[in-house]
């Protein structure tokens, strides 16, 4: 399968190194190394999803309960979570660090996924949610700290976007 | 016999809520327990319907040492069908999810749901795979399910049929975002 392992590690220990304890995911294909690496740590709590919304409330739960969480999803999931992300975490100035993954734009083959692809980032900005794209892995360490930064200091949603540069390996 | 009210059955359970933490769903849940008088230990979602269970499961996963309790409504659980499963999936031994099911949307003008034309939240969250849920229909009932779920310490689901009536007026005189601060600063201990 071409979804890089090596990239999907370093996304992984940067998400430990910054004290995410829970993970809330709805799997795609560019997740799954990611997914599974969190299901094999000991330190990590998984919590797989029926839908992508659920993941809002439950990091907002963990941040107000103290604990750093972050949420795996694809960008089909982010919009199935505007509600929750709109009433509920910025209702109520609660940070969210969503990583998603960014079907639907340059490279992609599928066509059901080109629809939401060309609008994610618009809806991200739309929404006023800082956006940043992870498509390098020599930045993704220092991205996703400063993400986190970002997120606690304005207590509100930050978006990282998982790019097919970095996760996919084309054969 | 009048139908169980969802204020009485709030009041009967108040004194066990000293040492729980608390998170309801918007709309009648919300003012009634306000009225009855506001703790720091409870949260009010006013909004994202759907979520208050996803919320209290945050908590209880990320804090094992917590008491949670959820007090939900039925048009809310119709919402979020799919967060029942969650729940059972990772059923935290320190969550309670109460669901005052009356039937209705009630701040939206009392719109019937599904529960009053046959669904049934409680079978639908023992098919869900949530290890207890039970329904009341009485305060006696209530208390009893709520102790006995305490007692068990199983993730629960309790469906409370409560009366299609409410408050006279929604909007209360705390704050969103009071609440929201005071909350997280109370768990923080």
């Amino acid at each position: 399968m071409p979804v890089s392992v090596t990239s999907s590690q370093i996304v992984f220990d940067a998400l430990k190194g910054n004290d995410v304890r829970i993970m809330s995911a709805l799997p795609e294909t560019w997740l799954v190394h990611l997914i599974r690496m969190a299901e094999d740590d000991p330190d990590t709590m998984l919590v797989r999803l029926a839908k992508e919304e659920e993941g809002v409330g439950i990091s907002m739960g963990a941040h107000l309960a103290g604990v750093q969480s972050a949420m795996l999803m694809q960008n089909h999931g982010f919009l199935a979570s505007i509600n929750g992300i709109v009433s509920g975490a910025q209702l109520y100035r609660v940070p969210l660090l969503m990583l998603i993954s960014y079907r639907g734009t340059f490279g992609e083959r599928d066509p059901w996924q080109t629809e939401g692809g060309g609008l994610t980032e618009d809806i991200l900005h739309a929404l006023r949610i800082p956006c940043g794209h992870l498509d390098d892995p020599a930045t993704v360490e220092h991205k996703i700290g400063e993400a986190i930064t970002l997120a606690n200091a304005s207590l509100r949603p930050v978006a990282l976007l998982l790019c097919r540069d970095l996760m996919w390996q084309d054969e | 016999m009048h139908k169980l009210r969802r204020l009485e059955a709030l009041e009967a359970l108040y004194p066990k809520l000293d040492d729980r933490v608390v998170v309801t769903i918007m709309g009648a849940v919300a003012a009634e327990l306000q009225s009855i008088g506001h703790r720091p230990n409870f949260f009010y979602l006013q909004h994202a319907m759907g979520l208050a269970s996803s919320l209290g499961l945050g908590i209880a996963l990320s804090r094992p040492e917590l008491k949670v309790v959820v007090f939900d409504g039925d048009g809310s659980v119709l919402m979020n069908l799919g967060g029942l499963t969650t729940s059972a999936r990772y059923r935290p031994t320190n969550l309670i999810h109460v669901v005052f099911d009356n039937e209705s949307l009630l701040s939206v003008g009392g719109f019937p749901t599904a529960t009053s034309t046959g669904s049934d939240i409680a079978a639908m969250a023992l098919a869900a795979g949530v290890p207890h849920a039970t329904q009341a229909a009485t305060v006696d009932e209530f208390l009893a399910a709520f102790n006995e779920a305490s007692d068990r310490g199983v993730m629960s689901t309790i469906v409370v049929k409560v009366a299609d009536e409410g408050p006279g007026q929604f909007v209360t005189d705390l704050g969103l975002l009071e609440n929201r601060f005071q909350f997280a600063r109370y768990l923080k201990g």
